[in-house]
This record gives structure tokens, C-alpha cells and sequence, in this order.
């Protein structure tokens, strides 16, 4: 039924609120939606119930102790915002951390970019009906979050970076455990593209659906997947790349239509792509420290050091007593990095004390959906879901 | 090379609202007076920095600058991959500068936050409201002189008496 015809029956305007709580919206949104009878005239997002102040927070915290409020930005791939932070804050005080924390950075964020992606796909696919590919997803995202806890301790709020460096280096038997896992992505991965490329359900829910053009996705402001989906041709890890990404060898992956089905395409392509990066770094992978130079001030020197010799102990309280600590230059610094969902920055203003003084995150989330009310005007009520599902709102990066 | 030359059009073209240009770690800044933003910005645009990656605001306070608010917008190239921070200065008393919701739609919720965070208006926005904080939220947080702990939201926040239920609860026990 194109839209002429339904125009035609004259029906009473609905207007219905989807969310804040929903199954479909994975987070708090609620969004304020007019129909008649099942098309969408008009969508108006409301956002902010999770607004927690995390900017306002970070002029408070110091340049370390910030690094745990970003885990709780984006908490579907925390490691990546945790490196964007402290690449932003190595910008401003001139720091270049030692290859090999480099390399585990980006480790850690393709695995991140792994589970992210594996779950969007799950979620949407839930919503729509495909309880299997949700179920595969899952179980997979546990056996990389494993992989985080092995590493950093914690599954979910891991703050492994630290300004300088990394929390720690990986323990033993870290890369088996990777190599373990990678041919289960691959499985994985084709388990669901055998479940929905072809699926004639899947195909007609996404095919045409939520289309974004070339032009809109650039006067929107829209990155990361759901740009490349309408081929932008812009990979911030390959464009301007950060963290050695210019070592690594990958395909930055094109999407032709914008449509929700591309999206979904583009994001299981970057997991096969995120895999390749992934065996490069555990194949390249260096050997030394992941912390630079005690001596500079801005990190805290090894615990046998502290306690073993009179100038760990000096440096130890030189970096955490209340009126010292790291001292920036006066500056401002700003690193895009490709996040999963998109371009990820953290604008740091410094006026040359131990805190910030404004900490602003550029949120990929937040300028991503800001597109929804447009895309989504035309459809069926039922498309809400799909559309959703493929611009993978996070609602603890969308308020902050 | 080019680079360059399009900073040296710019101020050319705006020498008297161009405050200044600075060099920092590799990204260049230029300093506008808030009113030209949009021409600034509109000539920008038109020269290849057809996308706007971030809008912000700094409340300049306890930092001193050339006003009390500076908005932040950072611009980049998709062509050759250049970025550029232009910061805009507004004073204390009426912060208003134009909209560039007309050059980039993404424009729209960003400047609403930054309206809902520093209290700073802009002029043919079609939608200014807030969009973090409720719409009866008094004061505007992110600002220098509004106190981390708030100002009383917590204690004043309304708590609805359910009289019967304690009443059920007493004589139970």
C-alpha cells in the first residue's frame, strides 16, 4: 500500500508514547509519536532521563579518575572510550605511550568493536522477531567479556587505560585465549549471516527501511557505520589514524543504500575486518613496558618500586597527594577516534592544574539519533524498532 | 600549503572580527567574535569544511579569554582529512550568537544542549529547548558558578505523602 492510498481513509491522529521503558529501547528514551492508524507522521525523540552530569563531574576529578566515569558512557564498549580519553589527554601534555600499549590499545578496541557490533545485530534482530541470532550474539559477547576480565579485572567498567599508559600489561596466556576465541567469531559471524542475509522476512523488515542519504548523513553529522552504510567513504581509523592503526591492514566497508539492511551489513563486514586487526596486533605485537617514564610525572612508577626504593616512593606521592599531582600546560586537545558506533572525541580544556577544566565528549550516539525524527516519518509504527535497532542508541552516551 | 592559504583568505576576508589564530599539539584555532559566526562559518563551509563534527561550549570564568563563554566548533574536511576549531566569544550579559542550524542540521540538538548546559541562546534556532535537564529546571549546570552539588534540587525535590500506606504499616506492627 504506497502512501497515497493510505492518505485517503480519513482516521483520527493518534499520538502514543514509545518508551522511556520499553523492551525495544535498550536504555531510557521515550519518544512521542503521532500516527494514523499504523503510518508515523511524526516522531518527536524526548531525551535526558539518564542525564547524570558526567561533564560537570569530570572538572572535579582528576585525569586519572575520570577515566572510570567513561566506562560508563558508552558501557557496550567501554575500552574504546576508556583509550579515546586518555589519547585526548596524552595529546594535551605531549605523552607517547611505548608501542606495545599501542598495539594492546587497539586489541582491546577491535575486541571491543567485536562485542559491539555482534550485539547491536543481536538486539535488532531480537526486536524483529530472530531470537536465534540474539541468543548466538550473546553468548559470544560473554566469551569476549571473559577475555575483558582476564585482562582488566572487570567485565563491564574495566578503566584499563591509564593517562601514560595502561593499567597493566596482559598476564599470561592472553593471546591463546584470543586465538581461542577468533575462529568462534568467524562461526558465529557466518552462523548469522546463513540466518538472515537471505531471510525473506529480515530482508523485508530492513530492505528500504530508515534510509539515510549521502547528504543528510553529512548535514547530520552522522559517523561510524551508519555513515559508511550510506557510503561515506570515511574511516577515522584508517583517515587519521591514531593508536598505530597506520601498522595495521584492513578494508574500511561501503554501504550503497543507507537502508537499515545495509547497516546491518556493514557492521558484520567490520567484525571480519576487526578480526583480521585483531590477529595482526597478537602477530606484531612488541615487546617492552606499556607505561612510559615514572620520571615524568604524570604516571605512577611500578608497586615493588614504591616500595623498594626512596624515589619510587617520592614519585608514588609526588602524583597522588591533594596539592599535587600531574601538572598539564595550559591547552586544549581534541582526538577523534572511530568508536563502534561512530566518531568518539573527548575536547579536554586545561587551565594547568591536576583537573580538567572542561571535559566535553563528543557523543556518537547523541548526533546519530538526532536523525531519527526524519528517517523514520512515513513509516510503520513496526519500523520504530527496526531503525532503532540499527543506529545502536546507547542511552548512558546519549545523556551523560 | 592550502591550509594556510584558506586561514589567510578567512582573516583576510573578516580582519576586523577575527580575534585571533593559534597553533596547539597540531590543531589550529581561530578566535571570532560571536555575531560572525555564521558568515564564518557559511565561507568555511564552502571552502571543503562541509562537516560539522562537534559544537560546544567553555565557560571562561576562572580561566579568563576574550569574553566570559566561547562556543566551540570543530570542522572537518572529508576531502583531504583537515580539521579546524573555530571559537566563537560571547559576553556575560546576553549570551546569544547566530544559528548555524541553517548549515548543518546536526546543529539543531547541539545547540540545544549547549542552551540547556551554559544558558547561551542562539537566534533562529527552530526549536530552542532544553533537552538534558526537565523544562521547569532552574539555572544552567555546566556554568563555572553553578555548584557541583547543586542548588537544592535533591532536598527540594517533591515527595508525594502516601499517609495511608504508613498508616497500614503502623498498625501492622
Amino acid at each position: 500500500m504506497t502512501v497515497d492510498t493510505m492518505k485517503q481513509i480519513e482516521t483520527e491522529k493518534m499520538v502514543i508514547n514509545f518508551g522511556p521503558s520499553h523492551p525495544a529501547t535498550h536504555g531510557t528514551l521515550r519518544i512521542i509519536l503521532e500516527l494514523d492508524g499504523e503510518m508515523v507522521l511524526k516522531a518527536t525523540p524526548e531525551i535526558g532521563y539518564l542525564h547524570s552530569g558526567f561533564e560537570k563531574l569530570g572538572e572535579h576529578l582528576d585525569y586519572n579518575q575520570y577515566i572510570t566515569i567513561t566506562d560508563r558512557m558508552n558501557y557496550l564498549s567501554p575500552l574504546c572510550n576508556n583509550v579515546a580519553y586518555a589519547l585526548s589527554a596524552e595529546k594535551l601534555m605531549d605523552i607517547e605511550v611505548p608501542k606495545r600499549a599501542q598495539y594492546i590499545r587497539v586489541l582491546m578496541c577491535e575486541l571491543s568493536r567485536i562485542a559491539d557490533h555482534i550485539l547491536a545485530v543481536g538486539m535488532q534482530a531480537v526486536d524483529l522477531g530472530a531470537m536465534t541470532v540474539f541468543l548466538y550474539g550473546f553468548r559470544l559477547r560473554e566469551d569476549i567479556y571473559d577475555l575483558f576480565e582476564m585482562a582488566t579485572g572487570t567485565r563491564l567498567t574495566t578503566s584499563y587505560t591509564r593517562v601514560g599508559g595502561l593499567m597493566r600489561d596482559l598476564p599470561e596466556g592472553f593471546d591463546k585465549a584470543v586465538l581461542q576465541l577468533l575462529p568462534n567469531v568467524v562461526d558465529v559471524v557466518d552462523d548469522i549471516e546463513t540466518l538472515l542475509n537471505k531471510n525473506r522476512i529480515w530482508q523485508q523488515r530492513t530492505k528500504g527501511v530508515g534510509v539515510i542519504t549521502k547528504e543528510d548523513a553529512i548535514s547530520y553529522g552522522i559517523s561510524g557505520p551508519q555513515a559508511r552504510a550510506s557510503g561515506i567513504d570515511w574511516d577515522i581509523r584508517e583517515k587519521e589514524p591514531y593508536s598505530s592503526y597506520d601498522n595495521f591492514d584492513f578494508d574500511v566497508i561501503i554501504g550503497l543504500n543507507g537502508d537499515v539492511f545495509d547497516r546491518y551489513l556493514v557492521r558484520m563486514e567490520e567484525i571480519r575486518q576487526s578480526i583480521k586487526i585483531c590477529y595482526q596486533a597478537l602477530d606484531k605485537m612488541p615487546e617492552g613496558e606499556v607505561n612510559i617514564d615514572a620520571d615524568s610525572g604524570y604516571i605512577l612508577p611500578p608497586m615493588d618500586e614504591v616500595y623498594n626504593s626512596i624515589e619510587g616512593l617520592i614519585y608514588h606521592f609526588e602524583n597522588i597527594m591533594p596539592n599535587r599531582g600531574m601538572e598539564p600546560p595550559i591547552g586544549e586537545a581534541y582526538v577523534p577516534t572511530e568508536s563502534p558506533n561512530g566518531e568518539l572525541g573527548f575536547y579536554i580544556v586545561s587551565d594547568g592544574t591536576r583537573t580538567p577544566y572542561r571535559v566535553r565528549t563528543r557523543p556518537p550516539s547523541l548526533i546519530n539519533y538526532s536523525i531519527f525524527s526524519k528517517i523514520i516519518e512515513g513509516h510503520m509504527l513496526a519500523d520504530v524498532v527496526a531503525i532503532l535497532g540499527s543506529l545502536n542508541i546507547i542511552a548512558g552516551e546519549l545523556d551523560r | 600549503m592550502l591550509f594556510q592559504n584558506l586561514i589567510t583568505k578567512v582573516t583576510e576576508r573578516f580582519s576586523d572580527s577575527i580575534l585571533d589564530t593559534t597553533e596547539f599539539r597540531g590543531e589550529t584555532v581561530l578566535h571570532i567574535k560571536g555575531e560572525c559566526v555564521l558568515e564564518v562559518l557559511e565561507m568555511l563551509k564552502s571552502e571543503g569544511f562541509h562537516f560539522l563534527a562537534d559544537l560546544t561550549a567553555v565557560d571562561n570564568l576562572e580561566m579568563g579569554g576574550f569574553e566570559r563563554y566561547t562556543v566551540v566548533y570543530h570542522l572537518l574536511n572529508h576531502g583531504n582529512g583537515e580539521r579546524l576549531v573555530v571559537k566563537a566569544y560571547i559576553p556575560e550579559n546576553n549570551p546569544n550568537l547566530p544559528s548555524v542550524e541553517s548549515l548543518w542540521r546536526t546543529a539543531d540538538w547541539q545547540e540545544r544542549e549547549v542552551y540547556d548546559l551554559f544558558g547561551i541562546t542562539f537566534d533562529g534556532h527552530p526549536n530552542l529547548i532544553r533537552i538534558m535537564n526537565p523544562d521547569d529546571f532552574k539555572g544552567h549546570p555546566l556554568r563555572k558558578d553553578y555548584p557541583r552539588i547543586g542548588k537544592g534540587e535533591r532536598k527540594d525535590f517533591p515527595i508525594v505523602e502516601r499517609n495511608i500506606g504508613t498508616k497500614f504499616r503502623r498498625s501492622e506492627s
